[in-house]
């Protein structure tokens, strides 16, 4: 089943209180998915690279860490299970490949972007990486029921397959593995078995390909077969597009202060000023994108 | 009337009320505060009572239901009024996927759009929408009205048996097996009838039916294209 979750601010006042209304919008749709939860953040740019990393053993793997990678114009902050390091852009690919042989799984970079997730209630996971202190710009997150596969942390979503660039998904591709070859075959390589990966994968390539978020949105709707509704950020936009079935359900809702979207209207309940907000279902085969 | 707010009463406890009228033969009104969304509100009641809902609600509000009136003064998830048998169900916002679904009576009465599925098998309700209706709507719908004073979404009435279909607005395309038909004055003198107890705004004459080119009724090789 799933739950998706989306917030777009359009005021900076709010941005303090992103995390907090993020996480009310993830707990709300636990009975949607109990397995896993993520939260991607767009928070305070840097001028390198935030690279977020997880390790299912933090104490041995995490302890050298900022030894290591530390150290004047670089920043180490571990969070749970996840660390979150700053770099110059231009070591990134590097400290991201030297990071990758630990054995540590990269969950995203990006100036911007941290994703934190985890196997576990969303309230639990939440409350683990502190996500309801952070602020930022805007964010997404997702509950996860598996369908296509298995329930580990790398399955959970956010995924990130470009810098500052990140998706959740509702849904199942049905032509995720010809689509994975067909990305792989361009160069393009994903990390899991997972469908939601290679929409996020397909997105990621169209955006290096040079079409815009909006066109590689449409994209998906030519070159992915199956259910989905996706809700994708980048640095600067929020977007949300659903298959031409649309069977997964998507409300959204827009205020002078804030874009959300959400699975269900409950997530909305306690959003300030909801109840003069515009309220609406998406149409099917219909790109929505915002952007600061 | 009886107040109950939701935000302090379990949704079991509050479905429990309502359908106890129907046990003591009671009549009465009856106002929900802060649904907040929540699923299956105000189902399965079986007595002519009436419920305000004061806000929007999630998945099959109203569900099953018999001789109730229930207003819904917000929006309504996927399944409002799905297989009710009699009464009303108003809505004053949006409702979301396969509103009326299998519906069987009763008159389901949507100011706002609907989205996809609308009526999607009915068997005898009578659904108005005052705004727009999304794509497969009354799809394989058997018996009963849909009457849409904007537009359709595409595949309007798909494998449709004998309900009707009223649409005021543009219909983006046809499903299989239906076709628009011709307006005679019973349907003329229905819409006059059903309009004015929705509180529609709309004249009899501005809307095109649709309703069963009844090839699909029985398997026939001749008609394969057509499924």
């Amino acid at each position: 089943m799933c739950g998706i979750v989306g917030l777009f601010l359009k005021k900076t006042e709010l941005r303090p209180r992103l995390g907090d209304m993020l996480t009310d919008m993830l707990v709300t749709m636990t009975d949607r998915g109990p397995d896993s939860a993520g939260i991607a953040i767009y928070g305070d740019e840097v001028d390198g690279l935030k690279i977020t990393v997880q390790s299912d053993t933090p104490a041995e793997d995490f302890a050298t860490l900022e030894a290591e990678f530390g150290g004047a114009g670089r920043t180490v902050r571990v969070v749970d299970t996840h660390a979150v390091l700053t770099v110059p852009r231009a070591e990134a690919a590097d400290v991201a490949a030297r990071l990758e042989a630990r054995g540590l799984r990269i969950m995203g970079a990006g100036a911007s972007m941290e994703i934190f997730k985890e196997v576990g209630r969303p309230e639990e996971v939440a409350a683990r990486f502190g996500i309801r202190a952070m602020g930022g710009s805007h964010g997404i997150g997702h509950t996860r029921m598996a369908t296509e596969s298995a329930v580990t942390t790398l399955g959970a979503h956010p995924f990130s397959t470009g810098d500052d660039q990140c998706l959740v998904h509702n849904g199942s591709l049905s032509n995720h593995n010809q689509m994975r070859r067909k990305l792989a075959g361009k160069g393009v390589f994903t990390r899991t078995e997972n469908d939601t990966e290679v929409g996020a994968a397909y997105i990621s390539s169209r955006i290096a390909e040079g079409a815009t978020l909006g066109e590689a949105l449409e994209g998906t709707l030519r070159d992915l077969d199956g259910f989905f509704t996706f809700v994708t950020g980048t640095r600067t936009g929020f977007g949300v597009v659903r298959d031409p079935i649309a069977c997964k359900p998507a409300v959204m809702a827009e205020t002078e202060d804030y874009v959300a979207f959400a699975s269900e209207y409950r997530a909305f309940a306690d959003l300030p000023g909801i109840g003069a907000a515009r309220v609406w279902e998406p149409e099917p085969a219909t790109v929505y994108f915002w952007e600061r | 009337m009886l107040t109950i707010d939701m935000a302090t009463t379990a949704l079991r406890e509050v479905n429990a009320t309502l359908q106890a009228q129907a046990r003591e033969g009671g009549q009465g009104r009856f106002v929900l505060d802060n649904p907040r969304g929540a699923h299956a509100v105000a189902v399965g009641l079986d007595a002519p009572i009436e419920v305000i809902v004061k806000g929007s609600t999630g998945y099959y509000c109203a569900g099953m239901n018999k001789h109730a009136t229930v207003r819904v003064e917000g929006s309504v998830g996927p399944g409002v009024a799905e297989n009710m048998m009699s009464g009303e169900v108003e809505v004053a916002g949006d409702a979301s996927q396969y509103a009326g679904a299998t519906g069987r009576g009763g008159l389901l009465n949507i100011r706002g759009n609907a989205s996809s599925r609308c009526g999607i098998s009915m068997k005898g309700i009578d659904i108005v929408v005052h705004g727009n209706i999304g794509h497969m709507s009354a799809f394989m719908a058997q018996k009963g009205n849909l009457v849409v004073l904007g537009d359709a979404g595409d595949a309007l009435g798909d494998s449709l048996y004998e309900a009707r279909l009223f649409v005021r607005g543009a219909v983006r395309s046809l499903g299989a097996d239906c076709e628009e038909k011709e307006m005679r004055a019973e349907h003329l003198s229905f819409l006059k009838e059903i309009l004015a107890r929705a509180g529609a705004d709309a004249a009899p004459e501005e809307f095109r039916r649709y309703g069963s080119a009844r090839k699909l009724y029985h398997f026939n090789v001749d008609n394969a294209d057509a499924y």
